[in-house]
């Protein structure tokens, strides 16, 4: 990340950067190629998400997208770009779960990062701030793995209640069968 | 009954039975496909073929009743067999005998015999239509039923409800009609309309419209075709229908459209009569004598399907025109804007015909 | 008489029970395939369970695995009614993480290309819309715009449903010769089938009856439940990404986004149905405005060169080399972008490693989001309204699935 990225900070980071210490809740921002973005503890998701709804500053009313992005590789866990995830080796997190908001009114975008451990990946679901998350979750579950605590009704939506695993893990080999399954009635 | 009458209503029969069958049928098939391929642009069928003679796409229907006539008999597990079968019976005969008491031509002297170009001329005729009509739903809900099917079970639903709501509907709508032929013959009231000034639509007008409106719903097609509705119940109560048992279904159907346009013919059209000539006048344009009635009993025949062909047009340009209602909005339509509008039709009717401001055919 | 409501359960207390149908994954209504396990109380929904999936093929885990070229065919399958603004929104986002910016004359081609795959995106959902209400030959005049539609289309890049036209940095091809005479040809036609078309249904009664004050949302739920696109504009939220992030050269035309007011299935229709007038008119500026120059950009390292350059240029060809067996270098680094698809905001997500392949390329489909909100929009109403408003929800398997 060059000095001239981060140079040019938005008001809607400041904002956030205010609100929340850095290391606390707060373990990285950057806004690399002008997407702003917040790195937050997985535990505080629901606290940052509230703020970032209900601050009359900030509004963001619109969530876009839940998604995971899984950084295990055949060599152990390993972040995309060594610069903006120095957070990710020391929490010795394998996942990330990526939210992006964008508020109508004042017309930004955030994107929200909450680094997850491997063996369990949990988080509260923020289903209950805004009700469109409902199937972005169930699709992060579906596709991940990751648990959404708190989620109305978390079942896989995209593939079969009989498929074995989580197809969008690294781990998970593209060549990967599943067992057939026959018709049910 | 001598053999002369026997002779004469066999040949009525067949002629009505094969009209309908014969040519209607097949050919309305092929007019809904060429008249909506010409209304959206589009070629339509022109593929079938016999020795590279298309004929303008009219093999289609030869066609489609080859390919329905080998097709499986699908019975659906579950489904009540007997039923299975006799529901489309029940759906096409009572539409082929709706058509017994319609007049298709006035009656003429042959071979000093009294034809009569009606296969029953009943005092009642058209309460008879009604009374038939009313029996074709058993077919629809007894194939729904029998079907074992959800989606034929809501049709059929759908169906009973609204065939049922518009069969009084459509009773009222003629009401005012039957006030002013003073007859429930069908006969009498073509008989009525010798001259075009006594024509139903002349003073009837409000009537027609009730009445067409009323026919196709009570015929289940576009824009009132809910219980087929197949965005929304696939096929409805057809859906577990095959071959010959479907293509009864929807040759009833279809004849049910030929007896509408040929019951509103009848009633508001003038029947046979070509406006301003009057039987008599037209057997002796033609020249009187038996070759005379026979030319003129050709060309009132002529001329009464001509005016079925047009309302059976008109009925396909409606079809192909209008999306279709939902299924409380065909039930409004039925019982809060038609009824209560035919009532007060009756009601003006009645006092026009009292004080002379609509006088009655004689 | 009493006053008093008898207080009894109709249900338990005449032995009626819900009927269970299953409508779909193959119903007449659920093009793209999707299933509604519906409850119904005579004609009434009480409970909707709206199942997807039935047409996913792992786009992101085969996306994984391609070189970041290699995506591009399999973008053209997500909303394959408008399958170019796919290919533009990935390669917007490949170039905003490489810092590229495509030639100018590229970018008006870019637009003029997005806007034909909206307007087919439109004409599909809207002819569709009127099919399954049972209109059928408006149904047709769409589809004869969208087949003239198509036709402009193959011509440009040779393919009428899947284009795979746009490549990162550049087009595959440039527009043919004499394009503008064909597309004012094409489009006088086009606004003569939309006149027809609106003829027949918009003030056609029945039509509007079951289209009002159906499946409506308003502005803050629409917002909660994550709209966009039409359906967001239709609830009266002027949000279209054109206007208020706009990317290309967008800010260089004149053109308005249609706002409906109420958010029911009448206003969603009416959005979609001004939005292609919108269109044209933008297709028609860029082609006056559309400068001459390079399709390309110059750099070989993003842009596979030409045939030509790459057999005479050592350059061109050790790039050619270098690209073709490991992908395009893109510097690693995570970004989003989005377009406005025709359903609404398209982002692409991509995550890079520095490799030739992406670490994830996640796409942020419109319509998940708002067929996620069929269960809130369509519970309590009869069964007939699921048609309409799923119509204009337009879920598109391929987009929702993946």
């Amino acid at each position: 990340m060059s000095a001239k990225e981060t140079a040019k900070e938005s008001p809607l980071m400041a904002r956030v950067k205010a609100r929340f210490q850095k290391g606390d809740t707060l373990l990285f921002t950057h806004s690399f190629k002008g997407d702003d973005t917040v790195v937050v503890r997985a535990d505080e998701i629901l606290t940052v998400m509230d703020f970032l709804k209900s601050d009359p500053a900030l509004d963001f009313d619109i969530i876009l997208d839940v998604t995971v992005v899984d950084y295990w590789t055949k060599k152990g866990v390993r972040p995309a770009s060594a610069p903006l995830q120095p957070y990710l080796k020391e929490s010795g997190a394998r996942y990330e779960v990526v939210y992006h908001l964008y508020s109508v009114g004042k017309n930004h975008r955030i994107r929200v990062k909450a680094p997850l451990a491997a063996a369990t990946p949990q988080i509260n679901s923020v289903t209950s701030l805004w009700v469109g998350a409902d199937w972005l979750e169930r699709e992060a579950w579906d596709l991940y793995g990751v648990v959404f605590r708190g989620h109305p009704d978390l079942r896989r939506i995209l593939l079969y209640e009989a498929f074995q695993g989580h197809p969008l893990r690294k781990d998970y080999e593209k060549t990967a069968r599943q067992p057939l399954i026959g018709p049910r009635n | 009954m001598d053999t002369a009458a026997i002779l004469e209503t066999g040949a009525k029969l067949a002629f009505v039975i094969g009209i309908n069958l014969g040519f209607f049928a097949p050919v309305l098939a092929w007019v809904e496909r060429k008249q909506s391929a010409v209304m959206q642009d589009r070629i339509g069928a022109n593929r079938a073929d016999i020795f590279g003679f298309t004929v303008i796409g009219l093999f289609h229907s030869l066609a489609d009743a080859l390919k329905l006539i080998f097709k499986e008999d699908f019975v659906p597990r579950g489904a009540d067999v007997t039923m299975h079968r006799l529901a489309p019976m029940i759906a096409l005969i009572p539409a082929l005998m709706g058509m017994a008491v319609i007049p298709f031509g006035g009656t003429y002297e042959i071979g000093g015999h009294a034809v009569n170009l009606v296969v029953a001329d009943l005092d009642m005729g058209l309460l008879f239509v009604f009374a038939i009509a009313s029996v074709a739903t058993y077919g629809v809900v007894i194939g729904a039923w029998a079907s074992n099917n959800n989606w034929s079970m809501l049709g059929g639903l759908r169906a009973a409800a609204q065939m049922f709501s518009y069969e009084v509907t459509m009773g009222l709508t003629i009401i005012g009609l039957l006030m002013y032929y003073q007859s429930l013959s069908l006969v009498e009231i073509v008989a009525k309309q010798e001259s075009f000034w006594n024509w139903g639509i002349i003073y009837q007008w409000p009537a027609f419209i009730l009445f067409l409106a009323c026919a196709i719903a009570e015929n289940k097609r576009v824009p009132f075709d809910i219980p087929e509705a197949e965005s929304e119940i696939v096929a409805g109560y057809f859906t577990e229908y095959s071959g010959m048992k479907f293509i009864m279904f929807w040759t009833a159907e279809f004849i049910e459209v030929v007896t509408i346009s040929a019951l509103c013919v009848v009633l508001f059209f003038g029947g046979h009569h070509c406006a301003f000539i009057s039987d008599a006048g037209l057997v002796a344009l033609f020249g009187g004598g038996d070759l005379g009635n026979i030319l003129a009993m050709l060309f009132g025949v002529a001329v009464f399907l001509v005016k079925v062909c047009v309302l059976i047009f008109i009925q396909m340009i409606i079809r192909w025109t209008l999306p279709r209602f939902r299924y409380d909005q065909v039930m409004m339509l039925g019982w809060k804007m038609i009824l209560p509008l035919s009532l007060v039709w009756i009601l003006f009717v009645g006092v026009a015909i009292l004080t002379g401001l609509m006088p009655t055919p004689a | 008489m009493t006053d008093k409501k008898p207080n009894v359960d109709f249900h338990s207390e005449h032995h009626t029970e819900l009927l269970t149908i299953n409508m779909g994954p193959s119903h007449p209504a659920t093009h793209g395939t999707v299933k509604f396990l519906v409850d119904l109380d005579g004609e009434i929904i009480s409970r909707i369970d709206v199942e997807v999936g039935y047409l996913h093929r792992g786009f992101e885990k085969e996306c994984e695995a391609q070189t970041w070229t290699g995506v591009f065919p399999y973008t053209d399958r997500l909303d394959y009614t408008a399958s170019v603004l796919n290919n533009v929104g990935y390669a917007l986002a490949v170039e905003k993480l490489i810092g590229i910016e495509a030639p100018e004359r590229c970018q008006y081609i870019r637009v003029i290309m997005s806007e034909m795959a909206r307007m087919s995106g439109h004409y599909t959902c809207l002819a569709a819309g009127a099919l399954e209400l049972g209109a059928m030959t408006a149904f047709l005049y769409f589809v004869e715009a969208r087949e003239l539609l198509w036709d402009l289309i193959e011509e440009v890049c040779g393919a009428r449903l899947t284009h795979n036209y746009v490549r990162i940095g550049g087009l595959t091809a440039d527009l043919p010769a004499g394009f503008g005479d064909r597309v004012a040809t094409v489009f006088a036609k086009n606004r003569e089938l939309w006149d027809e078309f609106a003829k027949l249904l918009l003030k056609n009664r029945i039509f509007v009856d079951r289209m009002r004050d159906v499946g409506g949302i308003s502005a803050t739920d629409a917002k909660a439940w994550g709209y966009s696109g039409p359906c967001m504009r239709a609830a009266g939220v002027a949000y279209d990404i054109r206007k208020t992030n706009p990317y290309l050269v967008y800010d260089r035309l004149d053109f308005e986004i249609p706002v409906g007011t109420t958010g029911d299935n009448y206003d969603r229709f009416m959005v979609r149905m001004y939005e292609l007038q919108q269109s044209m008119s933008i297709i028609e500026q860029c082609l006056v405005k559309m400068p001459e120059g390079p399709i390309n950009h110059n750099d070989p390292q993003w842009r596979q060169s030409s045939k030509d350059d790459i057999f005479t240029d050592m350059e061109s060809m050790i790039f050619h080399f270098k690209n073709e067996i490991n992908g395009v270098p893109v510097p690693a680094g995570e970004v989003y972008f989005p377009v406005e698809g025709a359903n609404g905001e398209l982002g692409f997500y991509l995550v890079s490693d520095g490799s030739g392949h992406p670490v994830k390329c996640r796409v942020r489909p419109p319509c998940f989001q708002l067929t996620s909100s069929v269960k809130y929009l369509i519970e309590g109403s009869m069964l007939a309204d699921l048609i309409p408003t799923f119509d204009m929800i337009n879920l598109i398997g391929g987009e929702c699935d993946r």
